[in-house]
């Protein structure tokens, strides 16, 4: 597994996204700066990290959407590659149109930055295979724009097609009501692209790796992404 | 040449900002406001003094960056 993790103006996750795949793949992954117009070669995995890209001017993740190495990474996705945003990251992922919809104002205006339950939807992805399925699992959200929102159709059609990846819930998996922070679309934390090598979440996984910061529940996704 | 381009967001796309800001004009006691959405303008100049050219560029500016059409409206005026 060879990762690559992109770093824009702004980024200030990447050093989290970094410790985590190291101590899942025992290799340091790459960093690549935003102005690059390619990828290391033999990439496997590209992350975007979280952070702030261009201090959220215009809207969250839409400078960095249209940056110059996006389009080396829309062609690895193209290609199948896998790639994960987290948190600013999936706002990037959506503004650089790899995925639908868009990550709007949080429902009451706060920024929430908190432990949250997740229900994990699949468990037959590249990125969730160390996972169950309906797995609930305790994991970082820290943004302010991360209400999920979409057009009926594509709520649909990513509904229809099991293309949810993680659902706010509660402590005992159910969703709605106060387990969802944001007021997001169907409590959705995370969707993949059609083909499910794309994966955009707003909560940090990468947060919970070790036990001494509070849990290890985010693991399970970098466990996977070395199985994959 | 000047422009003006201003962003809105949809009918019917929930604007938290400006319900705050709904909130706060009538805990202010201005009365009579019904409701507020927040949007945003961009002055912009350009060198170009064709009209038509004008108008092609300042699209091609809000389709690739200055509005997310997922959920907001454009609307460019020549000034």
């Amino acid at each position: 597994m060879k990762a690559a993790v992109v770093l824009f103006p702004g980024s200030n996750r990447e050093g989290d996204a970094v410790r985590a795949i190291e101590m899942a793949t025992g290799k340091k992954p790459q960093i690549v700066w935003h102005a690059e117009t390619a990828l290391p070669a033999g990439t496997d995995l590209v992350v975007l990290p979280g952070g702030f890209s261009y201090g959220d001017y215009l809207r969250c993740g839409a400078i960095a959407g249209r940056a110059a190495i996006m389009d080396a990474v829309r062609a690895h996705a193209a290609r199948g590659g896998l790639v994960l945003g987290i948190c600013n990251g999936f706002q990037i992922l959506c503004e650089g149109g790899l995925l639908p919809g868009v990550l709007m104002r949080n429902k009451d205006l706060r920024f929430i930055c908190k432990m949250q339950h997740l229900r994990v939807e699949r468990a037959d992805t590249a990125f969730t295979r160390a996972y169950t399925q309906g797995q609930v699992i305790k994991v970082a959200i820290a943004h302010g724009e991360g209400n999920y929102e979409a057009d009926e159709e594509t709520i649909k059609r990513l509904e229809g097609d099991g293309r949810v990846a993680f659902r706010y819930c509660d402590a005992n998996g159910v969703v709605g009501g106060l387990a969802n922070p944001n007021g997001s679309t169907n409590d959705i934390a995370g969707i993949y692209s059609e083909a499910r090598n794309v994966l955009g979440m707003m909560p940090h996984p990468e947060n919970l790796i070790d036990p001494l910061v509070g849990g290890i529940d985010g693991a399970g996704l970098f466990k996977s992404l070395v199985a994959a | 040449m000047k422009a003006r381009v201003t962003v809105t967001l949809k009918t019917g796309v929930l604007d938290p900002q400006g319900k705050a800001i709904e909130g706060a004009l009538k805990s202010f006691g201005i009365e009579g406001v019904d409701s507020v959405r927040q949007g945003k303008v961009f002055d912009i100049e350009l060198s170009s003094t064709d009209r038509a050219q004008a108008e092609t560029l300042l699209k091609a500016a809000c389709e690739k960056l200055l509005a997310n059409t997922v959920v907001e409206n454009y609307r460019v005026e020549i000034v």
